[in-house]
């Protein structure tokens, strides 16, 4: 019977045909972060990594969290940082080291950059940032902030209540107080949330999108899509979603795939994926890049408004959430067909939360159990074939089953280096020898 | 093809469930989520609650799985397109019974730790993976049967046989206890034992358990050697040998009429057991489906039906057998299981089902990456009309990677998967691999060369651009300058050389001298850089006291505009010790551009620091050096003046 003895087989105890819970995305909960915010939590912004996190809040702060070695998220700097609700909160790409923006009901955003502080400070595991700039323009609300993607250099976006959006930028990144305004473009409609095509410059000129909340519906399309101009240094309208006539509260571009078309996600009073197709210029014309917008999903199951869109890293998924209470996970298949494949929602037993936590860094680990159990309540998705293990009895049978010793291997765990330099300076920094006397004086 | 509506998963976040908003935010392994209200003011619990998926990913034993499940996909990526597919067939096989042989080893290692472990969650959850990998395995094999081995008629029952008797081994643990008890032939399970191994063909085992029982009831010893005989004579086919098929098949007919005679004879009617085993070789339905708990399931139905039925089936005719198995067998539950659906896919050789129904039904990319990449190698895809048949393979592994992606060791093999994945491998390996946290610089040249390897110019330079602006925050200059100079980031290079040239005008020397002494060709980069280079290896000649060739370099640094000239005074400064040598070293016309860069910094100094009010100490420090300078240049131009005519003469 071929090389391979396997004398063995399936243990009796497991019944192959039990609940076979039918899902797609089965998630569960890691732990849970006591945040500690004295206020409602508006916003929470992973960095580029994964490994750090900044929170913002009514309470005017915001707060950074770094995750250690063992997964465990520890707050580091907690400051005040507007004198209003703090709305939105984003971090610059590493290359331009840690940096913050933040906006704020107070009219104002504001960048704060993270210095290296003293070493008794690392011990404590605390960080110190400080506020670089605050960006005064807007004279309403400032809804939402977004650095443009890296290649177009340091640049912040912010936009406001008063329809508009600024546009600033650092011409030097190691001096991160000034900052000019670049553009200032006038859209007319009070402005909740920006996005910008995360698409190389090579391929496309920079562009980004604005939606508004106005709840008029006469007014038309509440998303517009700007487009850079080479030749007048500008940026131009280069298209509206007039079919979006409803209150927009967030909208995020796909990152692309090396895709001819773009992909936008939009919040409304429903989930919408938008396709955007450029079409082919004229080789004379100098106005912006014309596209066939095509609907390629539109949710309604959040039953009323959606506030919040955003994809993950492939963009193979879309988060929404809902006046539904709920976070949705929409997904497509391989025929390019949209489904809702995953929900998180609360099951109406919040943790006593922060006033309740001793500390703020209290977390709760070890869910997996707690989806087993979830599952074996009915409540949530167990997609596990079933069946509970018989009572351990010792000497198991199975005893006589070692696998092949081939098979057995450690695993390839990285094992955690200590830092270490990329070229192998001697840090033994000679000094110019001392200028030798000058003879015969 | 219809899909199947799938309701989706529902995770339950400790949170409040009605009158406020849940926010999220993605990260590149979770996303976290936490209350709040979008509309109006209000208060939330305040905890942020981390949401994962692909929990698997973070199973220490199925770690092993994903590890050595790489290696067999790897091997198979280098199976030679060339070669015909006949050739190629048992080493898909073989590929096959590896991928098994993992999911073997890792069951086994899961239940030892589920059976030993004293925590009662961590036994079920281990437990429960046992039974994932269980129905895996048991698909897989069944799949590897059908489409890998595509076993024709005569052998297509043997290798069902074996593929029972592997996943319904219960049969001898039983065995093990009647055998190890006192008196075998008086064990309650006795019969049970030997009617399993009829039902599974094993009747080479099923004989010698009877001669247990024929010894202790020597009056019956006739009946026992009837039965025996029947037994020993029932045929089963050899595909190695001689005989053909329809040889085989006059042979079986025969003993089947044999088998058929002794229970019309009711040469066994005085012994309800022996019956009852003769009512199984004839294949007798009802009898079968009366012990429906010794079959355990519809498939170990249909296969003891087909070998004491029809053992010559085809296997286009599979699925008729296996739809009715199952209708008879399920008849009192009345819907069948996904895992039921699934077999019975198979067994209608509708590949692409068995893989959706599998990708729905198990929360687990693992298992249809591989196998589906395994039957596209096989071919199997596309001989099925599957416009999408590549897609689809990628599609699935696409997505088993992007989970290994996630984590903080597996990521590098999911490299491996994306570079077999022609059409989007590369833009997902783009995306991710920026994500990998640079924890260590160590880790950051390890990234560095995945995508140095695959030519991802945009990763090398945001990896070495990230990792240089991390260094010269913490102060390692060094490290800043070797990571600049990889990512060959021109302006930084600048930034960080003036650190260094203020670092060393601050505290009169230079670290990382290593670095900068080694520059080489990569000094080019920035003009600031090249006077970095430069400048240290004037000292360097100064320190090996090759004072003309030092002094012909500082020389040149001011003339070829190459210092800038902030640092002018400090270079003239340098040549001070060089002029007061007993020996000429700066010949007359050196010493005439060196006054003359003096009287140009001097007399632009003079148009720019007007009127800045510098301190009187300061000023003086600056006068004092002027002016010993001036003299230092002009008592070795008398002396050069001498020298030069003295040799001319």
């Amino acid at each position: 019977r071929g090389s391979l003895q396997w004398e063995s087989a399936a243990p009796a105890q497991y019944c192959l045909h039990c609940c076979w819970h039918i899902g797609v995305i089965i998630m569960f909960v890691a732990r849970s972060i006591a945040a500690d915010h004295k206020d409602l939590i508006h916003d929470v912004s992973y960095d580029f990594h994964g490994r750090r996190m900044a929170t913002c809040s009514s309470d005017q702060s915001v707060k950074v969290w770094d995750k250690s070695e063992n997964g465990e998220w520890h707050c580091t700097a907690s400051w005040k940082t507007h004198s209003g609700s703090v709305w939105r909160v984003t971090w610059a790409h590493p290359e331009f080291g840690q940096v913050l923006a933040s906006c704020s009901f107070d009219r104002t955003a504001a960048v704060w950059e993270e210095i290296v502080g003293e070493s008794n400070d690392k011990q404590r595991g605390l960080s110190h940032w400080i506020k670089r700039t605050t960006l005064v323009d807007s004279r309403t609300s400032v809804t939402d902030v977004k650095f443009a993607p890296k290649h177009m250099g340091l640049m912040l976006t912010t936009c406001s209540a008063d329809g508009v959006v600024r546009i600033y930028e650092a011409p030097d990144v190691m001096n991160l107080s000034q900052w000019s305004l670049q553009h200032e473009i006038s859209c007319k409609l009070s402005c909740s949330c920006i996005s910008w095509n995360p698409s190389s410059s090579r391929a496309h000129p920079a562009m980004f999108a604005v939606g508004s909340d106005d709840s008029n519906v006469t007014y038309g399309g509440k998303v517009q899509i700007y487009e850079y101009n080479e030749n007048t240094r500008k940026y131009a309208k280069a298209e509206t979603l007039m079919t979006v006539t409803d209150a927009v509260h967030d909208i995020a571009f796909a990152p692309n795939l090396g895709r001819s078309f773009h992909v936008l996600a939009i919040a409304t009073k429903d989930v919408r994926i938008f396709k955007l197709v450029p079409m082919r210029k004229e080789s004379t014309s100098t106005g912006p890049t014309k596209f066939e917008v095509q609907i390629v999903a539109q949710f309604d199951n959040h039953n009323s408004q959606v506030w919040r869109v955003s994809w993950n890293i492939t963009s193979t998924l879309l988060a929404s959430s809902g006046d539904d209470g709920c976070v949705r996970l929409w997904k497509a298949n391989y025929m390019d067909n949209w489904k809702c494949t995953g929900i998180l929602k609360g099951d109406g037993s919040p943790l006593t939360g922060s006033s309740g936590q001793p500390t703020a860094m209290s977390t709760v680990v070890g869910s997996s159990v707690q989806t087993s159990q979830n599952a074996l309540n009915g409540m949530s998705a167990g997609r596990y074939f079933f069946p509970p293990l018989d009572p351990p009895r010792a000497g198991t049978r199975y005893g006589h089953l070692l696998p092949p010793s081939s098979l057995i291997e450690h695993c390839d765990a990285e094992p955690i280096q200590p830092q270490q330099q990329a070229l192998p300076h001697r840090l033994s920094s000679r000094a110019l020898l001392p200028l030798p006397e000058a003879e015969g004086q | 093809m219809e899909e199947v509506d799938v309701e989706p998963a529902v995770t339950n976040i400790p949170a409040a469930s009605s009158g406020t908003h849940l926010g999220f935010a993605w990260g590149p392994g979770d996303i976290l989520v936490y209350e709040t209200l979008y509309k109006a003011s209000g208060t939330g619990s305040g905890d942020i609650h981390e949401v994962r998926k692909d929990e698997d990913i973070y199973s220490p034993i199925l770690r092993k799985l994903f590890n050595e499940s790489h290696h067999i996909f790897v091997g198979l990526q280098t199976i030679r397109e060339d070669l015909p597919s006949k050739n190629k067939k048992p080493q898909f096989v073989s590929i096959s019974k590896n991928y098994r042989s993992v999911i073997r080893a890792c069951m086994e290692e899961l239940q030892q730790v589920a059976v030993s472990t004293k925590v009662a969650e961590v036994a079920m959850q281990y437990g429960n993976q046992v039974s994932i990998l269980l129905a895996i395995e048991l698909i897989w094999n069944l799949c590897e049967v059908l489409f890998i081995d595509a076993a024709p008629a005569g052998s297509l029952l043997l290798h069902l046989l074996d593929w029972v008797r592997l996943h319904k081994a219960d049969v001898d643990e039983k065995a093990r206890e009647v055998l190890q008890s006192e008196s075998p032939a008086e064990h309650r399970d006795y019969w049970d034992v030997v009617v399993s191994y009829v039902l599974q063909g094993r009747l080479e085992e099923a004989r010698q358990m009877l001669v247990k029982q024929a010894t202790l009831q020597p009056a019956a010893r006739k009946m026992y050697k009837q039965m025996d005989t029947l037994l020993s004579k029932m045929p089963f086919y050899n595909p190695g040998g001689t005989q053909t098929l329809t040889e085989f098949d006059v042979k079986w007919r025969h003993w089947h009429e044999e088998v058929d005679r002794c229970l019309q004879d009711n040469s066994f009617a005085s012994n309800k057991h022996l019956e009852l085993i003769c009512k199984i070789l004839v294949g007798d339905e009802d009898t079968l489906l009366e012990h429906k708990d010794l079959l355990s399931t519809w498939y170990h139905f249909l296969v003891t039906r087909l070998l004491f039925c029809h053992p010559t089936v085809k296997p286009t005719e599979l699925h008729y057998y296996a739809q009715s198995c199952l209708t008879m067998f399920l008849d009192s539950r009345s819907v069948p299981e996904p895992l039921d659906s699934i077999l019975l896919a198979a067994f209608e050789f509708d590949i692409h089902q068995v893989i959706k129904d599998c990708s729905i039904a198990l929360n687990n990319w693992w298992f249809v990456a591989h196998l589906t990449d395994l039957l596209d190698h096989c071919k199997l895809l596309q001989s099925h009309n599957l416009h999408f048949g590549s897609n689809l393979r990628e599609f699935l592994l696409l997505e088993y990677a992007s989970g290994l992606f996630t984590h903080h060791s597996l990521w590098q093999l999911a490299v491996d998967y994306f570079d077999h994945c022609p059409e989007f491998g590369r833009v997902y390996l783009e995306l991710q691999i920026e994500r990998v946290p640079l924890d260590t610089e160590r880790k950051a040249l390890k990234v560095l060369r995945i995508c140095e390897q695959r030519q991802m110019s945009e990763q090398v330079r945001s990896i070495c651009k990230i990792m240089a602006m991390r260094a010269l925050r913490n102060n390692r200059l060094g490290s800043a300058l070797s990571w600049s100079i990889r990512a060959k980031d021109a302006a930084f290079a600048t930034l960080i050389s003036e650190r260094f040239l203020q670092d060393y005008c601050a505290r009169g020397t230079f670290s990382d001298l290593d670095l900068i002494d080694n520059l080489g060709p990569a000094m080019l980069l920035s003009d600031r850089l090249t006077f970095l280079g430069k400048y240290r290896e004037f000292h360097k000649l100064y320190g090996e006291k090759r004072f003309r060739e030092a002094s012909k370099l500082l020389l040149s640094l001011m003339t070829a505009k190459i210092a800038p000239r902030s640092f002018w005074m400090t270079l003239l400064t340098d040549a001070l010790p060089l002029l007061e040598q007993k020996e000429v070293i700066f010949s007359a016309d050196q010493t005439h551009e060196l006054m003359f860069c003096l009287e140009e910094l001097m007399s632009s100094l003079n148009t720019t620091t007007a009127g800045t009010d510098r301190p009187m100490q300061d000023e003086d420090i600056e006068v004092t050096k002027v002016e010993l300078l001036r003299l230092a240049l002009a008592r070795n131009l008398a002396m050069a003046i001498v020298k030069e005519g003295t040799v001319e003469a």
